[in-house]
This record gives structure tokens, C-alpha cells and sequence, in this order.
């Protein structure tokens, strides 16, 4: 092994030193976290109260502050123009070619906000009541509140912006119903969004970019975080077009870099999506928090082979009008016209009457993933159901059909070549969010004092299961409202000395960022970076995927350590590092992505019971249904890293539900 | 499926290029086009050789990442994003030319990568309404007509891949420039800076070196999302109402 010898020994532990890792114990408990920093008193004034204690910094003194914002997406791109809105001078970074890109653009359905625009019962403590409950009781009360509370600020603030949201006769904005709510406060644009609400982000981040208040550096991807004397100061990041390593130093750093769901390969995320921002953070002391909380999106496009680079979501808007059914027989190959109506399983119905197709995404992707491994799955390999428009053809007419949902099925038929207004579509879940991501107190910050996190990339609000439609409403409330009040607050209080640039630190990341680069491409291998992904995805897809036994999590804790042994010893990485190199970058990825794999299975396995999209085998009530145990587990895992070789600590976060109390869901 | 690939290979801005023939093997109709290119550069990295680069991120057709010119069309055959494009379009025995965007406002990075940062330049002149966070009055204060929406939103739909400044045989951004115009200027939250957005979008789009408009409609045809034509018209209109108005 080149690399083994080629340098010292400190500088190659990172990624070598974890094979010879002690294998039990695989983790230790360490002090509980006490203290969120979340107000006493009533939820409902707690936000208010934590505006006004917040300390504010003077508007004259704020261009003297510089704030990193890593990624574009909601909620970054909210972030950095309303940072620089209030006066701050902030370095911005995406790894597109633009910070119109960024991932949330590929959002369809909609976002919430309790407007109560329709007078059906609405109410900021409605969303509050099912944001906490569609979570499965894993969300910290105080947090979810805020987010309710703000969601209808964040309508207000997109339409100023000019963001095209479809709108009734009258000219008002029409809405459209949710799984896992019975009132309709889904605000939408079509099937896209994501991309509308990302644009009017975007166009204020281009203002203030063409201002000269956002320095924005766009292909450009962190790759390690500078933490000088306790405090997060800044980030290593590579120019991906010529290769050059750099630092940027500031006051504080957000990191809005999204989830991690493309650990699993194949998922609903763009392709270069990837961890490498929060797993860098994790290892520089931000605590990572349930990375088992994954979420399987029950309405996707099945996979149709080997070659399949990525899935395809279908947005759960469509669960509003299509049915979803499978054939009573199993393995009937019958094409489904020419099954008849009472041949057909109309499952969700007949299992959940009162929330029916529009039960929560992981009771709705369980349900599709039971009958398929119960033999009634349709099309190639039996995996997948239908979700049938002919009902609702029937009923409003194609033409209303397609003002609502044309561009879905134009999509479906661009892939599949099969016309759902004729056939039903063919659907499967797939892995589409992560509800885990760094551990943030209620003002958004780390366990590394200066480094924040937005957005997916934390763990904050969806416990362990999202909301249709509340990603995008979670990204912007955290970008426009909660961190632009919170940061003041730690900007006020702390004097920031600056950091010069060959402080230690400093040298240290660089010269690890550029050791571990070398590292790849010196290791001449004979496996493509691609072909270790697609081991661990398919590994991560049957033991840590949509159901989890403790004998299939301690073998993927086996066997991700080997695998990671393999990847630096066969992996093959063409090029130089001084180039726009593409398998590079990915080989990087992967890396990080190895290592995190471990963390989710751990934590998986740990926690011994089933909650949201965590479902444990062993932990089921009598009809198979999930079974919390909120005894032992009523709690937020927060995992310390405490070194490649050493084992992992866990502190508990008590969770307390003082307003809604913890009950067994029930959708049926 | 077999296919022989003619490639557009180039180390970096201003280096030379050329067309590179590869063959290609194991192709399957449900690939999309980039899962083909994706096998060829398993092959080449196999081979220690340098993958073909190319954007590309969301693979559905909406973060506008991807994009090629193949066998002469942007985004090639079919009416969508090259990440959308699959080879049951295409015949086993195919041969496939494969080339970057070209245009002189997107400078070639590398292979199939081009630079459109000129794009994100145009909508910092004025492709967005002023409303500072916090600012917004409620959002049913100002009613917006379901066609102003419906217009607004046919035209917000660019996803800003450039397939439109590759199609123009001049090279030119109006398509580009107009939806964002077209957009923001229907709407009544965007009234107060219509003049000042198209004056400023238009000045930017020329000052990058984007060629004019000569109603060849190219654009049009090979934009994946169906970014109306006439959006050309209705800016120009904008335009030429801001100019006359504009003080000299």
C-alpha cells in the first residue's frame, strides 16, 4: 500500500486506522446535554423571548463582520442575502456552476404554512400539533413550535419576491392538501416548487451579490472546517476548475449543505450531493444527531437496472387524486386494465380509512414495501404498486388532471415510456431525506461554539419523520427568520480577534485536506469510485434501509469497515489534483461517506425501537405496526467523534412533549 | 445496444480540442444519456484514462446542470434536458457526436463543461424584486390575476441550462434574458422596477457578448421547458417603454 508508507503516521490515520478500530464496545455514553438554549414559559411566547434577549449588533458594526454560508440551496441562499441584507459581509460557496442549482430546486409539491386561508381549522398550533405528531414524537417541542409560528411569514416574504405561486380566480393563492394532515395549507406551484421558491431566494442573493455585500464563490467545494481555539473561524475549500486549495477565515460559519442521503447511492438527491461539509464539522467536534433518522419516499419512479444512476421522485401531491392498489393474487402479471375492480388491493384504504392514500410518507412506504415482499409487487422484480389516476380522470376531467399534474406525468412518461393517463404509474419508495444531521440548540449553533447549521444539514425539526411539503418550509424559516436573529446574538457577544492565516489551524486543515487528495489519487487501484458506492448503497438499502434488524445492522458494521479498508487500497482516481478532475471529487465523497455509513448503522442499532422512519423488526405491535418505547428512548442521540480509532460517544438529549403528548400514532 | 461516440475533448479554456471516437457497449433503452456516458467513463477510468467531464447534478430535468449539443441539437433529439434524454432514442449501431455549448459567452472549462456564469451576471442587473426579509405585507394584500400568475410562472419555469443561447445561430441570451423580464414584470410586486429590471438585464446580457436577436426562433425550439417565443416580443416592448422613458 503506497500511501501507508509515503507518509507519517498521523497524517494517514484518518481513513487506515479505523480497519484495526476495537470493535466492541462500538460506542460510550458520555453527560447528557442539559440545556438547548430554548426559553422557559409558554411555547408559544418562547421565540418572542428569545428575539428580545438576543443581543443586537449595531447596524454601523455589522459590515465589520464576515459570515461564511456554505451551499445555496432554501436555505442558504435565504441566509446569505439576508445576512448581507442586515449589513453583514458574507462569503458564500456552492459546488454548482450556480447558486441557482442548488438541490431544493428539485422540490415539487409544495410548502406548508398555517395561513388558514381556507377556514378549514388551520392554526399555527395545528401545524405545531402535526409537524410534532407526523414526527413520531422524536422533535423537540420548542422548535417546532417556531417553525409553525414562522411558516406564515415565509408566504408573505416569497410572494413579495414574485414567486409564482398558483393562485384561484380570484387572484388569491390556492392551496391543496398533504400526507399525514386533514387540512389543506400546502402552498404550491405546480409540480416545481422547490424551484420557484429557490429562485426568489436566489434573485435576492444575486442582488446582493451584484452589490458587493456576497462574495460568491460558486464551483467551489469545503472540504474541512477551521475550528481556532474553540471557535469555528473559517473553511478549507477546493476551486473544482483549477484544483486550487483555499482558506477563507470569518466571524462565524453557517453550513447549509443539505442532507445525506446519497450515503444509500441511489436516492431521490442530485448526484453530487454528498456529507463531506457536516462530516468534516462532525470530526471537528459538531455533534451528529440521529443519522438513523432516514426518510423513504413512498411515490418514486422503481429502478429499471444495474445502470441506474439515481431515482426519480414523484411528487407525493399526486396521493391526492391517484389511488394506490396492487393485484389481491399475488404474482399476477395481468397488465392492470385487465384487473378487475374487486381483484385489486386498494391497501391504504382499506388498512388507514380515515387518512387513506395520504397517510405519512413512512407508513405509506412500509404498507408499499410489505405487500411487495408479500408478492403482489408489480413490474420487474414485483418492486413496485400502482398509483392510479383513472378515478380521478374520471371524475375532473383530463384537462384538470394535467393543469395539476402535467409536468409529473410528462416526467414519468419521459422515463418510463408508459402514459399514466392510460396505465397507472408504476411506483416504489426510495431514500429522498434525512431528518438526522448536525445536533443545533435552539439559536441553530453546534457543539462548535461560532459554527451554525441550516436546513437539512441539521436535525432540527422533523424528529424522526418529515412532513410532506415542510422541507422547503424548514430550510426558508431557518435562512430568512431564525438564524439572521440568532447569529446577531452570537456575533454581539463574542469578540472575534482575527485569525491569522498561518495560524495553526489554519496550516493544519490545509495540509490534511491536501494529504488526503494526494492520498486518493496516489492509490492506483483497480475499482472505480463509483463501483464502492454502489456496494455500500446496496449494503445501506437492506440492512439500514426502509425495516432494520439488529443481525442485518451488525453485519453492515462489519462489513462497512472492510469496505472502507478495500476503497483506500483498490480505488483508482484518474488525473491530478491541479485540474478539474470530477472522479476526484467523488472518490472524496465516497470517502466521507464510508465512514458515515457506520455512524447510521450504529445509531440504528442502538436505538431498540421503531419510531417514524427508523423500523425496527423487533419492535412492532401485533398488527405491525411500529412500536415506539419511549421509556428508553424518548430522547435525541447526539454521537461525539472522538477519533478514527476510538469508538463514538453518545449524549442524550431528554425530549419533554408538555403540549402534546406522546401517543401511538394511529392514521387508520 | 453498440454505439460509436464522437466526443469533444479539451483539457482546459483555450487549450485545443477535438473529436475523440470511443466505442460503447452494454447500452440498454432505459439508460438515460448520461448513464451511457457514465459507463463510457467507468471504461476510460478502468483504462487510466481521463473520463469525459460534464455537468450534470439533479438528473430530472430541473436544475439545469446538464447540457450537450448532440448530433448538432442542444440537449439532442427530443424536446427536454440531456439528463431526460434516453437511448430508446437512439438505433444500436449509432454514431453520436457529442459536443459542449457553443457559444462566445460560454467559454469552454473543459471536454463537455462550459461556463455560463454570465447568466447569474444578467439576473444580478435586475432579475429580482427588492423586498428585503421581514418587509412583505401579507400575501393575500395585493391579488394577482390567475393569467398574470399563469404567464409569470410559464416564463419563471427556465431552468437556465443555456440550451437556448447554444440553439441561436447568433449565440444570443434574449430567450434567457426575457422569461426573467417577462416574469417578474407581469407580476404587480414587480411594477415598481420594471423599468429599471430590463434596462439593466438587457445592458448586462450585451456587455457579456451575447449576439442579438434575429427572430431565427431556434431558441425556442430547443428550450426544454417551453419558454414561450413571444416572450422575446414583450420584453422588447418592456425595452423600448423603459428607454423612451429612461432620462437621456
Amino acid at each position: 500500500m503506497k500511501h501507508r508508507t509515503a507518509h507519517t503516521p498521523s497524517r494517514t490515520a484518518p481513513q487506515t486506522a479505523a480497519r484495526t478500530a476495537p470493535r466492541t464496545p462500538r460506542y460510550s455514553v458520555g453527560s447528557p446535554i442539559a440545556d438547548t438554549k430554548a426559553p422557559d414559559g409558554p411555547v408559544e411566547r418562547r421565540w418572542d423571548q428569545r428575539r428580545f434577549e438576543a443581543r443586537l449588533v449595531n447596524p454601523a458594526n455589522r459590515r465589520k463582520h464576515t459570515v461564511i454560508v456554505v451551499g445555496t440551496g432554501l436555505a442558504g441562499a435565504s441566509a446569505g442575502a439576508t445576512l448581507a441584507e442586515q449589513g453583514y459581509r458574507v462569503t458564500q460557496f456552492c459546488y454548482q456552476d450556480s447558486p441557482r442549482r442548488a438541490h431544493s430546486i428539485a422540490a415539487q409539491g409544495g410548502i406548508n404554512a398555517a395561513k388558514n386561508y381556507r377556514n378549514d381549522g388551520d392554526s399555527v398550533r395545528r401545524l405545531f400539533y402535526d409537524t410534532v405528531k407526523g414526527g413520531d414524537f422524536r422533535a423537540r417541542e420548542s422548535n417546532v413550535h417556531r417553525l409553525a409560528e414562522i411558516s406564515v411569514e415565509i408566504i408573505d416574504q416569497c410572494v413579495a419576491q414574485g414567486v409564482p405561486f398558483a393562485r384561484e380566480y380570484g387572484g388569491l393563492l390556492d392551496t391543496r392538501s398533504f400526507g399525514g394532515v386533514q387540512v389543506s395549507r400546502t402552498f404550491y406551484a405546480r409540480g416545481q416548487t422547490g424551484q420557484q421558491l429557490l429562485l426568489g431566494a436566489y434573485q435576492a442573493l444575486s442582488r446582493q451579490i451584484a452589490a458587493g455585500a456576497v462574495e460568491m464563490h460558486a464551483r467551489t467545494e469545503m472540504l474541512d472546517l477551521v475550528v481556532a481555539d474553540g471557535r469555528a473561524r473559517g473553511i478549507v475549500a477546493r476551486d473544482l476548475v483549477t484544483g486550487r486549495i483555499s482558506t477563507h477565515l470569518a466571524d462565524a460559519v453557517v453550513l447549509a449543505t443539505g442532507g445525506y442521503g446519497n450515503v444509500f447511492h441511489l436516492s431521490t438527491n442530485a448526484k453530487n450531493s454528498n456529507a463531506t461539509a457536516v462530516w468534516r464539522a462532525h470530526r471537528r467536534g459538531a455533534y451528529f444527531a440521529n443519522p438513523c433518522f432516514t426518510q423513504i419516499h413512498p411515490t418514486c419512479i422503481p429502478r429499471s437496472g444495474d445502470h441506474q444512476s439515481k431515482l426519480t421522485l414523484m411528487s407525493e401531491s399526486l396521493r391526492n387524486d391517484g389511488r394506490i392498489w396492487v393485484p389481491k393474487a399475488r404474482g399476477d402479471t395481468r397488465p392492470p386494465e385487465r384487473i378487475p375492480e374487486d381483484e385489486r388491493d386498494y391497501y391504504l384504504e382499506r388498512i388507514y380509512p380515515s387518512f387513506g392514500n395520504l397517510v405519512p410518507r413512512d407508513i405509506a412506504s412500509r404498507a408499499a414495501k410489505n405487500v411487495c415482499d408479500a408478492g403482489q409487487g408489480v413490474g420487474p422484480g414485483g418492486q413496485g404498486v400502482y398509483l392510479d389516476f383513472a378515478d380521478a380522470v374520471a371524475r375532473m376531467g383530463r384537462e384538470a388532471v394535467e393543469a395539476k399534474y402535467g409536468n409529473l406525468f410528462e416526467m414519468y412518461e419521459r422515463i418510463t415510456a408508459e402514459d399514466p393517463y392510460r396505465a397507472p404509474m408504476r411506483i416504489y419508495p426510495a431514500i429522498h431525506y434525512t431528518m438526522g444531521g448536525l445536533w443545533v440548540d435552539y439559536d441553530l449553533q453546534t457543539t462548535v461554539p461560532g459554527l451554525f447549521a441550516i436546513g437539512e444539514a441539521n436535525f432540527s425539526d422533523h424528529g424522526a419523520n418529515r412532513l410532506g411539503a415542510s422541507a422547503l418550509m424548514q430550510g426558508l424559516a431557518d435562512g430568512y427568520f431564525v438564524l439572521p436573529a440568532t447569529l446577531n446574538d452570537y456575533l454581539a457577544r463574542a469578540p472575534h480577534q482575527p485569525v491569522a492565516d498561518d495560524h495553526p489551524a489554519v496550516a493544519e486543515a490545509v495540509a490534511g485536506t491536501e494529504d488526503r487528495l494526494n492520498l486518493l489519487l496516489a492509490v492506483g487501484g483497480d475499482r472505480t469510485p463509483d463501483s464502492f458506492h454502489r456496494e455500500l448503497g446496496a449494503l445501506l438499502w437492506d440492512e439500514c434501509g426502509m425495516s432494520r434488524t439488529e443481525a442485518g445492522l451488525r453485519k453492515a458494521l462489519e462489513r462497512i469497515p472492510e469496505l472502507r479498508e478495500e476503497f483506500w487500497r483498490r480505488v483508482r482516481v484518474p488525473g491530478g489534483g491541479a485540474q478539474l478532475n470530477q472522479s476526484l471529487e467523488k472518490a472524496n465523497r465516497i470517502a466521507d461517506h464510508l465512514e458515515l455509513a457506520e455512524l447510521m448503522c450504529l445509531d440504528a442499532l442502538h436505538r431498540e425501537e421503531s419510531c417514524g422512519g427508523h423500523f425496527r423488526e423487533e419492535s412492532r405491535t401485533e398488527d405491525g405496526e411500529a412500536r415506539r418505547d419511549d421509556d428508553r428512548f424518548q430522547y435525541v442521540a447526539a454521537w461525539e467523534f472522538t477519533g478514527p480509532a476510538s469508538a463514538p460517544v453518545l449524549h442524550r438529549e431528554q425530549l419533554a412533549f408538555d403540549h402534546v403528548h406522546p401517543t401511538q400514532r394511529s392514521y387508520a | 445496444m453498440r454505439l460509436t461516440l464522437r466526443v469533444w475533448r479539451q483539457t482546459g479554456p483555450g487549450e485545443p480540442g477535438a473529436m475523440t471516437e470511443y466505442q460503447v457497449s452494454g447500452i440498454v433503452p432505459e439508460m438515460s444519456f448520461l448513464e451511457m456516458l457514465d459507463v463510457l467513463n467507468e471504461e476510460l477510468i478502468l483504462r487510466g484514462e481521463d473520463p469525459v467531464a460534464f455537468d450534470h447534478d439533479c438528473r430530472e430535468g430541473i436544475c439545469g446542470a446538464c447540457g450537450m449539443v448532440i448530433n448538432g441539437q442542444a440537449h439532442g433529439p427530443e424536446r427536454t434536458t440531456t439528463c431526460q434524454l434516453h437511448m430508446r432514442e437512439f438505433g444500436d449501431g449509432d454514431t453520436i457526436d457529442v459536443e459542449p455549448w457553443r457559444a462566445a459567452a460560454f467559454p469552454v472549462v473543459k471536454d463537455l463543461v462550459v461556463d455560463r456564469s454570465a447568466f447569474d451576471r444578467i439576473i444580478g442587473a435586475g432579475g429580482y424584486i427588492t423586498a428585503p426579509t421581514g418587509s412583505a405585507p401579507d400575501a393575500h394584500a395585493v391579488p394577482v390575476p390567475k393569467e398574470a400568475a399563469e404567464t409569470a410562472f410559464e416564463n419563471a419555469e427556465c431552468i437556465g441550462c443555456g440550451a437556448c443561447v447554444a440553439a441561436c445561430p447568433n449565440g444570443s441570451a434574449m430567450l434567457f434574458t426575457s422569461a426573467k423580464v417577462v416574469h417578474l414584470n407581469t407580476l404587480p410586486q414587480g411594477a415598481p422596477e420594471r423599468e429599471s429590471r430590463v434596462l439593466g438585464m438587457v445592458g448586462a446580457m450585451d456587455a457579456e457578448g451575447f449576439g442579438g436577436c434575429t427572430n431565427a426562433g431556434e431558441c425556442a425550439t430547443a428550450c426544454p421547458k417551453g419558454i414561450p417565443l413571444p416572450s422575446i416580443a414583450a420584453m422588447n416592448r418592456e425595452y423600448l417603454r423603459a428607454a423612451r422613458r429612461a432620462p437621456r
